[in-house]
């Protein structure tokens, strides 16, 4: 995706030669995807101005999203129509829906896009579709309320975390079934590797800590925990976890304390707290990693923080209960 | 203390390495956990639509079993799970001792005040770890309180102290409380006055109502009831809320839309202060609810969120501490370090001083959750959950570690 100065220049070049340039710039126009829980929708933004392009309406209780490694397309998960959307991220048209077994809270998708993860919220599994036919291939049981899920860049390994047991579960591709248990702290959310894959990040909302986990020897090596001046320590609920491209910066949403923690990686320190909107929930860059986009889910809006500056730029107002974004390039 | 057994094999280990050798079974520690419980005569709902269940609490218990059995194969834990009822006239003292004679790893005590006490003061229990899970009474937390006792429900100030921060929340703070006849009822009484001091209310008329609703299945009286509670409402001075104390529900379900003038009701009935409800949805608790009707096939109440509560707080405590022994395992429970995940957007602790369990308190009505405190702007230093009951400065008990 073009920075803004390149934006720039394109709309001044778009002047001069307006009918070839508009092409051009809609083919590049930056998206967000953000799941409206509440309102059974999908809100798109323009990623540039920011403004509502679509609302979609998509099946009940829409929470976990994701887009293909093509970004042709926007999967997301109704919790209470136990099915996927299917959104076309050209045309915004709902191509279709994939069933997925009772509520679907989130998925993932393999590297080629080829294979979709989903936690299966009701009833402790992790179901594994055939995206091409929507068959499923396997039915994996974990603990109870799995949520996040992150695959390897190998597709070899899929982690899965599940609530009510305080687990990371790590699943065999190959043979379908879970090779390794870690414990973290009460509730983990959400699971994700760092760049250089040699982590996983879990955090525990109501622990209050995200732990790191190695990837080869599948041990917790550390917890980080939050101190916020005059936030309660039970407030602090961390769920979203995002890393630069460069992996040397860690965002969390911090759920309740309704703050982003930046944490340095190469010391694990949190080195400040972005005051967003009400219970921050995932978090997502665009492209070159410039803006990250938080969620939050009692205001109804998204905040927009410079990255290079760790500022909060602005809020977007979005549909009711916002969960999740997803970001076409 | 728990018992080393051999179990059937898990077939992995916690660090998620395979067994060591595939011959050999894995050992599991196997944690023993008797849900010690009494028939009392419960009596009928005025509503129709109210039942109460006959396995009210065990089925929780039931299900918290099931959920930590699950991390507890991950990590070489196993928890049964015993059941023992006294029936309504039976010898609790002669059950208590069996119980803990096969020494559980923690009680799970569905007792009344009295049996309570009977069981913690029994010298067999000096080393137990008896976990409350239906009591609400003050005394057991103030002049009563027992070292081997952990309390899971809010107690009855601190459900008063919820429902008053709602109420001065909503800038409604004239009170007129309507108290039946039970000691229940006064001391429900009791402690609606101290909430108002606490936080500012005035209760500007306290009467007591004496009403038995004899049988409660009857094709008529409506027309009776629509002229008694008027009459026992009637010549008040001018207040916002009606607060009822009738903790036998002997005629507070009667009240709304009854009364002679137009006011809410709150208190054990109307908006009612309580750990669990049934149209809770917040902080996935939609989760728990769907979990326990696939289980129990009925709703969950107040008591089956005790009884799984309790299960789960052994689960934490094996889990996290990696402890076995009693003494070791109350330590935990105390510490800083021990907290349970109860659907209420944080973690669950216990007050050092009383052991209590901090939490925040819904204030729901007949079909949905209103509210949930302690309420926005009600500030303490260490905890706002213990704006909700009796803080440590003036607790009256204060519990050795």
């Amino acid at each position: 995706m073009p920075s803004r100065a390149m934006i720039g220049s394109i709309r001044a070049l778009c002047f001069v030669a307006a009918s070839f340039c508009l092409v051009a710039f809609e083919a590049q126009a930056s998206k967000l995807f953000i799941t409206n829980e509440r309102d059974n929708t999908v809100t798109v933004l323009d990623g540039e101005s920011l403004s509502v392009i679509k609302t979609i309406p998509v099946g009940e209780r829409p929470r976990g999203i994701a887009i293909t490694p093509d970004h042709k397309e926007v999967l997301v998960c109704d919790g209470d129509a136990d099915d996927i959307t299917i959104i076309d991220t050209d045309t915004l048209a709902v191509t279709g829906t994939l069933e997925t077994g009772p509520d679907p809270e989130t998925l993932a998708l393999s590297p080629a896009g080829d294979i979709i993860y989903v936690s299966n919220e009701n009833d402790s599994m992790v179901t594994v579709l055939d995206k091409a036919t929507g068959k499923v291939i396997a039915r994996v049981p974990v603990g109870i309320e799995p949520e996040g899920l992150a695959v390897s860049d190998d597709g070899r390994i899929v982690v899965d975390v599940s609530e009510s047991t305080s687990m990371a579960h790590f699943i065999d591709t190959q043979s379908w079934k879970v090779i390794a248990n870690v414990l973290v702290d009460t509730r983990p959310r959400i699971a994700e590797f760092t760049p250089d894959r040699k982590q996983i990040w879990v955090s525990s909302e109501i622990g209050g800590t995200v732990s790191i986990i190695d990837s080869a020897s599948r041990k917790v090596t550390r917890k980080i925990g939050f101190d916020i001046a005059g936030i309660r320590p039970e407030l602090i609920t961390p769920v979203g976890v995002r890393f630069t491209l460069d992996g040397k910066t860690a965002f969390v949403a911090l759920g309740r304390a309704n703050r982003v923690g930046v944490i340095d990686t190469a010391n694990y320190e949190v080195k400040r707290y972005l005051l967003v909107g009400q219970r921050v929930w995932q978090l997502a860059f665009n492209a070159d990693g410039s803006r990250l986009y938080a969620v939050n889910g009692l205001t109804n809006d998204v905040s927009v923080i410079d990255v290079a500056k760790l500022d909060v730029l602005k809020s977007v107002p979005v549909g009711r209960l916002p969960w999740g974004i997803a970001i076409k390039p | 203390m728990g018992v080393l057994a051999m179990f059937a094999s898990p077939n992995v280990y916690a660090d998620g390495s395979p067994p060591p050798n595939a011959t050999e079974e894995p050992q599991s520690l196997m944690v023993h956990v008797v849900y010690l419980g009494k028939a009392y005569p419960e009596p009928q709902p005025l509503s129709l639509m109210q039942t109460i269940p006959a396995d009210g609490g065990v089925a929780g218990a039931k299900l918290g079993a099931e959920e930590i059995n699950v991390t507890g194969k991950f990590l070489g834990r196993q928890y049964a799970l015993e059941i023992a009822m006294v029936p309504a006239d039976g010898d609790i003292v002669a059950r208590a001792k069996e119980v803990l004679a096969t020494k559980p790893s923690m009680i799970v005590a569905d007792l009344g005040a009295a049996d309570l006490l009977t069981l913690a003061d029994l010298p067999e229990a000096a080393n137990a770890i008896i976990l409350d899970a239906r009591t609400i009474d003050d005394r057991l937390r103030q002049d009563d309180c027992r070292r081997n006792v952990f309390h899971l429900l809010p107690s009855r100030a601190m459900r008063t102290d919820a429902l008053a921060q709602f109420l001065m929340l909503k800038r409604w703070p004239r009170w007129f409380l309507l108290k039946g006849v039970g000691a229940q009822d006064e001391a429900y009484a009791a402690d609606m006055r101290r909430s108002a001091l606490r936080f500012g209310g005035k209760i500007v008329e306290e009467r007591t109502y004496s009403y038995n609703p004899g049988a409660r299945r009857v094709d008529t009286g409506f027309q009776q009831i629509q002229t008694q509670m008027p009459l026992a409402t009637q010549n008040a001075p001018s207040y916002d809320v009606l607060v009822v104390a009738d903790e036998a529900d002997q005629f507070g379900d009667y009240l709304p839309y009854n009364t002679y003038e137009a006011r809410p009701i709150a208190g054990t009935q109307g908006l009612v202060a309580t750990a669990w409800h049934p149209s809770f949805q917040e902080y996935s608790a939609l989760q728990m609810q769907h979990r326990f009707t696939l289980f129990a096939h009925r709703d969950m109440t107040e008591r089956d969120y005790a009884g799984w509560l309790a299960l789960r707080i052994v689960g934490e405590a094996f889990i996290r501490s990696g402890k076995t022994e009693p003494a070791d395992l109350r330590a935990f429970l105390r510490s800083k370090e021990f907290e349970v995940a109860g659907f209420k957007g944080e973690g669950l602790t216990f007050r050092h001083w009383d052991q209590q369990l901090r939490q925040p308190v819904l204030l729901a009505q007949a079909l949905m959750v209103t509210s949930m405190s302690p309420q926005e702007g009600f500030l303490h230093q260490k905890f706002l959950t213990d704006t909700l009951g009796f803080d440590e400065p003036e607790a009256k008990c204060h519990l050795a570690p």
